[in-house]
């Protein structure tokens, strides 16, 4: 009993001992980002500061035009997201429902192509959005991003595992393709869909080595190219960077906190990344 | 009939034809071109034009001491980041898998960096590494040890990006351990237990064993992930390779060849080697699975 107590209070003093390190961070940038400017730079620290400055946050937003970096941030996230769900579900259809020459072929040519790392392809994508004459774009940030194979592939799983019958009995009933995919199999697959969504507004939201190259104007910066230029500017003024950063943090934050099930267990069946 | 199975393509080709403009204009296209960029040793990007193909990009970038240099790191960054992030992962998930209360609220938390912001988190980082006036250099100061300046020191570049890393990532590689963990069969256990076998000869017979599909995913993704590290670095480090250029990985070796000093057929070069050696362990990663999937 003792020895079931101990190893009880252990496990729990290392879990605790884990979350800690995982929220100091986090602690410390909203702390930090109350505080008056006197209390910044000072040894020790103060976690808590003597009065809160939510005003570091207005005069953030206004050191920076991080309104429209925001704006900026949110459009490219929703056209991306809806681009490419759309595109994975008329693919993953096709892919599933339908019958055509060369399909397999198709498909494993796709799922070859997984294998080359984005970044490998960021030197060609940038001449050819240069080409387009595309750069510094809302294209160049949306289009290249509106498809995925990995999206295609998980949806044609899902897809699959509906029952053909349904497919059948609708085509005698004299039901088009079109209407059958988006009345039945799109509803059918919503947990799968509301994953890929949530993980690909994720991962577009805090994407960063693509729009730095392709964006040179300050307009079309999204937060994170924007943060990263603006933590070379504000010098010691930590407290509004820190405010700059929950800025960024903040809205996926509220979505974690509301679908987070919907993340984990997305991710915990496919093994997906954001 | 043949009339009818050509309606069948061309439905089938509508169906595809947006998810597929983009694929071949961005992936495919690129990967061909990616190879062929290469082999280009003198063209103008903007009217397309090859003047000159040859080897000559690679025999610069397999001479340039600069490579060597991101190459070294990388590899450095990769062999410290894996092991410890999967370690580390491991024993928190099985702690976690034991009965244990809050269980979810544990795995939301471990969770949290995974999804925020690389370039957010790594602007708190280096706040948290500032020299004077940074919460590492307190913390340390509370063991009474002196302040240590980390950004500027070579020395401990790997290490921070290493402990950045596997902080940013371990709720992530928590979650797919979790999930392997609880395919296995609870009989295995029992049957064990009735054996009076004890916690570790378990873990070493059953749970590691069972574990070693999702084990080697794990071990394979955080190995291409490690590999492509540029973020942190570039933000950490406010935009430079680190002190000494002890934070040149490949990426940003690629990066700066083209993003810095335009030299599009080195910077592809280099994306190409970057790849190959990628390749070389998604191989091995499809071996395993496959040996995994047959027994």
């Amino acid at each position: 009993m003792m020895k079931r107590i101990i190893s009880k209070f252990t496990t729990y003093t290392i879990l605790i001992i884990g979350a800690l390190f995982i929220l100091v961070p986090f602690i410390w940038m909203l702390s930090t980002s109350l505080k008056p400017y006197n209390e910044v730079l000072i040894m020790p620290p103060k976690f808590i500061p003597s009065k809160f400055m939510w005003e570091n946050y207005r005069i953030a937003l206004e050191a920076a035009p991080f309104k429209r970096y925001f704006l900026n941030s949110l459009f490219v996230t929703t056209m991306i997201t809806m681009g490419e769900i759309l595109t994975a579900i008329l693919a993953a259809f096709a892919f599933s429902n339908l019958n055509f020459k060369g399909k397999d072929i198709l498909f494993t040519v796709l799922m070859g192509t997984m294998m080359v790392p984005s970044e490998v392809l960021t030197i060609p994508n940038f001449v050819t959005l240069s080409k387009l004459k595309w750069i510094d774009t809302y294209k160049a940030l949306i289009i290249p991003w509106c498809a995925s194979i990995y999206s295609i592939f998980l949806l044609k799983q899902h897809f699959q595992s509906i029952p053909k019958e349904l497919y059948y009995a609708s085509k005698v009933d004299g039901c088009k393709d079109f209407k059958f995919l988006w009345t039945m199999i799109v509803p059918l697959s919503k947990p799968a869909i509301v994953t890929l969504t949530l993980l690909k507004v994720i991962g577009s939201w805090n994407s960063f080595m693509w729009p730095l190259i392709v964006t040179n104007s300050d307009k079309l910066r999204t937060l994170p190219v924007a943060l990263s230029a603006f933590s070379n500017e504000v010098g010691t003024d930590y407290n509004i960077l820190m405010a700059a950063t929950n800025l960024i943090i903040i809205p996926i934050m509220i979505l974690y906190i509301f679908l987070q099930k919907h993340i984990i267990v997305g991710i915990s069946k496919s093994g997906i990344k954001g | 009939m043949k009339k009818l199975s050509k309606n069948k393509e061309l439905k089938a080709f509508f169906y595809l034809l947006p998810a597929l403009l983009i694929i071949v204009t961005f992936k495919i296209y690129p990967i061909i071109k990616s190879f062929t960029m290469a082999f280009y040793t003198d063209f103008d990007y903007l009217s397309g034009t090859v003047y000159e193909r040859g080897l000559s990009n690679f025999q610069y970038v397999l001479t340039d001491s600069d490579f060597y240099l991101a190459l070294k790191n990388t590899f450095f960054f990769v062999l410290g980041v894996v092991p410890l992030s999967i370690i580390i992962s491991l024993g928190f998930a099985l702690l976690l898998n034991s009965n244990i209360k809050c269980k979810n609220f544990f795995r939301s938390i471990y969770f949290l960096p995974f999804i925020t912001s690389t370039v957010a988190l790594s602007t708190i980082w280096r706040w948290i590494f500032n020299g004077e006036y940074g919460l590492a250099n307190y913390l340390i100061g509370l063991f009474g040890i002196d302040k240590i300046n980390w950004l500027t020191n070579p020395n401990l570049t790997i290490p921070i990006l290493v402990l950045f890393t596997v902080w940013k990532y371990m709720g992530y590689k928590i979650i797919i351990f979790l999930a392997g963990l609880q395919n296995i069969d609870e009989k295995y256990y029992l049957s064990a237990k009735i054996d009076g076998a004890n916690k570790w000869e378990i873990f070493k017979n059953i749970t590691f064993p069972l574990l070693s599909p999702t084990l080697s995913f794990i071990s394979i993704t955080s190995i291409i992930d490690a590999f492509k590290i540029f973020d942190q670095v570039f933000v950490l480090y406010s935009g430079s390779t680190g002190p000494l250029k002890s934070g040149l990985t490949i990426v940003y070796y690629i990066f700066n060849k083209f993003y810095r000093h335009w030299q599009f057929s080195i910077a592809a070069t280099a994306a190409f080697i970057l790849f190959i050696i990628i390749l070389i362990f998604t191989v091995i990663q499809l071996k395993i699975s496959k040996r995994k999937t047959n027994y």
